[in-house]
């Protein structure tokens, strides 16, 4: 037991470059395991968060701008959105580790954009808002007609309008796909450390360790269900905070149609 | 390949690029343009296949049965792709030379497990260690659909498990009350109809399907992705006839025009599919046709 707590002194922050620097490399034990799968997941959380939080109000642009009459607005949109659900995110990833690569080489600017933390973030961030995008694009035009004639009743137009009536019952109307895109968001930052991007010493997300696991011992049947089991638990953390939001959003409505509001995770990506 | 190659240094321009596009190289490149094709081509049927058994055990009246298609469509929906590429793909050759094991040296009397090796017998190797060089490709290539069937195949079953569920129970009621049993009711009523509910997102799948097939570089299969960082990088005087910088940049960003270009020839085709399959169905989009043409 002792043992395990020396190997989480030396690896719980293993994958953000503290502890001990050398990664075992024979005699692995299940708690070494653990430990250093569970390690990586902060990259693949810190990467998840930025781009959900930056991405949400790109796509919200994204899908006004395709919503919009302005064809300035909505061609731009729609090419955005098309770019990015058209082409596999690991391939984006490579070209852009690539382009910033070499703009590097131009510009002395570009040095961060070759690492992980920041180059990754921003293809995650523009991937997520065209995802996203489509998303909401799709909410907005959902919208009931009778809530929008229902506003201009009231006299509400231009931002007021979209403040107390569109967004909020574009939000209400796109969650549930929008928490399975997060969902697969988080899954999709395991490509990161496989596309290009270097883990610099070793200090890679979980699916990077549980791959290094695999390759030392040749034994798949331990690290891969770990971190399995670590995404499995973030899935229902994801779907936990998701949930409660979505209960916030609907929460003006009579009980028998909130009661309606399920989680049914279908597949966009 | 063109007669004016022989010298690649005097060239310039557009000859220098006809040239350079043409090398042996090159076409190792395009061919593996043909491995992705092939890979979907193979991999897609079976997918389906897996969905539909998928689907079927998990709306089994036996209750194991029932619990391992629910567990196959949750778990490997609710764990990232790529782990599951990894993962299957050692534990699948394992699993094979493991079996083949157990038949071929019954006497073997060593723990396969030895530390860190996984030992079998050398008449189980897979492919044998004398077997020439396209068998261990073919081999690989083989474990790689093998591996695609299984992950897509959970996406492809929960979606017909939906569709399965989304005809009308008026339908199958129908069907009891001409007397037929369970299973002439499956094949006969909710198994034609289904489709066009499942079409939806059978298309999504396909989609998804072609986006994850970059991901067979990580399985260790010489693809497009291989070789684009391959023939992108740096190439010195010395070890080539056609020297120049780093063209990874737009090595791939040819790979992102061709999948762009692919997705988007897919959903043109899926969207006619789903027009001819809509029509006479019961649903909103058999309506709207039934109206326009009316």
């Amino acid at each position: 037991m002792s043992e395990c707590a020396q190997t989480i002194a030396d690896y719980a922050f293993r994958s953000l470059g503290y502890g001990e620097r050398l990664l075992p490399r024979s005699d692995f034990t299940l708690c070494q395991h653990f430990v250093l799968i569970g390690s990586g997941l902060f990259w693949n959380i810190y990467f998840g968060l930025m781009a959900l939080c930056s991405g949400f109000f790109l796509a919200i642009a994204v899908a006004l701008g395709k919503a919009s009459a302005n064809p300035w607005l909505r061609k731009p949109a729609e090419w955005f959105i098309l770019l990015f659900r058209g082409t596999p995110f690991f391939i984006q990833c490579f070209f852009a580790y690539f382009l910033f690569l070499s703009l590097k080489g131009s510009y002395p600017f570009f040095e961060s954009f070759t690492s992980a933390w920041l180059g990754a973030v921003i293809v995650l961030f523009l991937n997520t808002s065209a995802y996203s995008g489509e998303i909401f694009y799709g909410a907005l035009r959902s919208i009931p007609k009778g809530d929008i004639e229902a506003a201009d009743a009231y006299g509400l137009s231009g931002w007021m309008r979209f403040r107390r009536i569109t967004f909020p019952t574009m939000l209400r109307l796109g969650w549930p796909a929008y928490t399975n895109e997060a969902i697969f968001l988080f899954h999709t930052t395991t490509l990161v450390f496989f596309s290009g991007f270097p883990a610099r010493q070793q200090a890679g997300d979980a699916l990077y360790y549980a791959s290094y696991f695999a390759d030392k011992t040749f034994n798949p049947f331990i690290p891969y269900p770990i971190l399995a089991f670590y995404f499995i638990l973030l899935t229902l953390c994801i779907i936990g905070v998701y949930t409660l939001i979505g209960r916030r959003l609907n929460r003006h409505l009579p009980q028998e149609k909130r009661a309606k509001f399920r989680l049914r995770p279908q597949l966009i990506r | 390949m063109f007669s004016y190659c022989t010298d690649p240094e005097t060239l310039t321009g557009l000859r220098w690029l006809s040239c350079y596009l043409t090398t042996g190289v090159h076409f190792s490149f395009y061919w593996a343009f043909g491995k992705v094709l092939l890979l979907l081509a193979l991999a897609a049927p079976s997918a389906l296949l897996m969905g539909f058994l998928g689907a079927m055990a998990a709306r089994s009246l036996i209750a194991p049965l029932r619990w391992i298609g629910k567990g196959y469509i949750s778990v490997v929906r609710g764990v990232p792709d790529v782990a599951f590429f990894l993962f299957f793909v050692i534990a699948l050759d394992q699993f094979f030379e493991w079996g083949r094991h157990k038949i071929k040296c019954p006497e073997w009397t060593d723990p396969i497990r030895q530390g860190n090796d996984f030992l079998v017998c050398p008449a189980a190797k897979l492919p044998l260690g004398t077997a020439p060089e396209w068998q261990h490709e073919t081999y690989g290539f083989l474990l790689a659909v093998l591996t695609f069937a299984i992950v897509f195949g959970a996406f492809a079953a929960n979606v017909i498990f939906g569709a399965m569920r989304a005809v009308p129970r008026a339908q199958m009621e129908t069907a009891e009350a001409y007397g037929m049993t369970r299973r002439q009711s499956f094949w006969r009523v909710m198994v034609p109809q289904m489709w066009v509910y499942a079409l939806p997102g059978l298309s999504n799948t396909w989609m998804v399907l072609i986006k994850a097939t970059p991901l067979l570089f990580l399985l260790g299969i010489e693809d497009i992705v291989y070789w684009a960082r391959e023939l992108g990088g740096t190439k010195t005087a010395r070890f080539s006839d056609y020297p120049h910088g780093d063209w990874r940049m737009w090595y791939f960003l040819a790979l992102l025009v061709f999948y762009l270009g692919f997705t988007r020839f897919s959903e043109v085709v899926l969207r006619r599919l789903n027009a001819r399959l809509s029509r006479g169905q019961a649903t909103a989009a058999g309506e709207a046709q039934r109206k326009a043409n009316a």
